[in-house]
């Protein structure tokens, strides 16, 4: 503690800092799994955390562009993964196997995501804290 | 809940926000400010129609972090301040900016 920073700065920039990976595996609709883990998300967006979203298998259609819901009577949350930007939350990986199975790749994706192979992503869970899946 | 404008019955939450923010005018504003105890200004319109058009681009109800960054990007940085914003909402800007909005209560509200 000194002077210029008083002491409140300090001891809010010692708080712990974990990395924290949420893991999207669901098709968007049809489960509640993908609306309730970007609430998750937006909601750990308050606690100061190093948090990092990774999507593989059907959780990659999650941010497909163009998704149209009316025909089954859901709320259309896509446009919300376009807020995550403003929520300091940046970091968004892409499974390339899971993309490439479904015929996609990331100009089909509503924000920019990093695409990694399936191995690279299994190298990054590693470095996590914490893996939270949805 | 319900609201009553007009002569119209308007449904709430229990916390009084409405549920069918596609029902929302001015006129329901006004009423639902008048609740919060707000007197709306020329100012505490702009940060309702700021929400209103957030929530049409994103489909959520933003935190007031992220509020009032995106407010001083859009604003000017002289809006885009807890004090201002505050100060026009004092019982916390996205409840009760949201709540005259028209839209439910933000994501992330702790």
């Amino acid at each position: 503690m000194n002077e210029t920073t008083g002491g409140i700065e300090d001891d809010e920039g010692s708080g712990i800092v974990k990395k924290f990976m949420f893991v999207n595996r669901k098709a968007p609709y049809g489960t509640i799994y993908a609306l309730e883990g970007l609430e998750v998300v937006l909601i750990s967006a308050a606690f100061d955390q190093d948090v990092s979203m990774a999507f593989l298998d059907d959780g990659v259609y999650q941010l497909v562009k163009g998704q149209h819901t009316k025909a089954l009577a859901v709320k259309n949350f896509s446009p919300t993964y376009r807020a995550l930007e403003g929520y300091d939350i940046e970091k968004l990986y892409v499974e390339r196997e899971s993309l490439e199975m479904r015929g996609l790749n990331a100009d089909d994706l509503l924000v920019p995501v990093e695409v990694l192979s399936s191995a690279a992503m299994g190298d990054l869970m590693k470095t996590q804290d914490v893996v939270i899946g949805f | 809940m319900a609201l009553e404008v007009n002569g119209k019955t308007y449904e709430t939450d229990e916390e009084g926000y409405l549920l069918n923010l596609s029902e929302w005018d001015e006129d329901i504003a006004k009423v639902l400010a008048e609740g919060e105890k707000v007197d709306m200004t020329e100012n505490h319109w702009e940060v309702v129609n700021f929400l209103r058009e957030y929530y049409n681009d994103y489909q959520i109800a933003p935190a007031v972090r992220v509020l009032t960054k995106a407010i001083g990007k859009k604003l000017g940085a002289e809006k885009g301040n807890s004090k201002y914003l505050y100060e026009l909402f004092p019982y916390g800007p996205a409840k009760q900016a949201c709540k005259i909005a028209g839209l439910p209560k933000p994501t992330g509200c702790i």
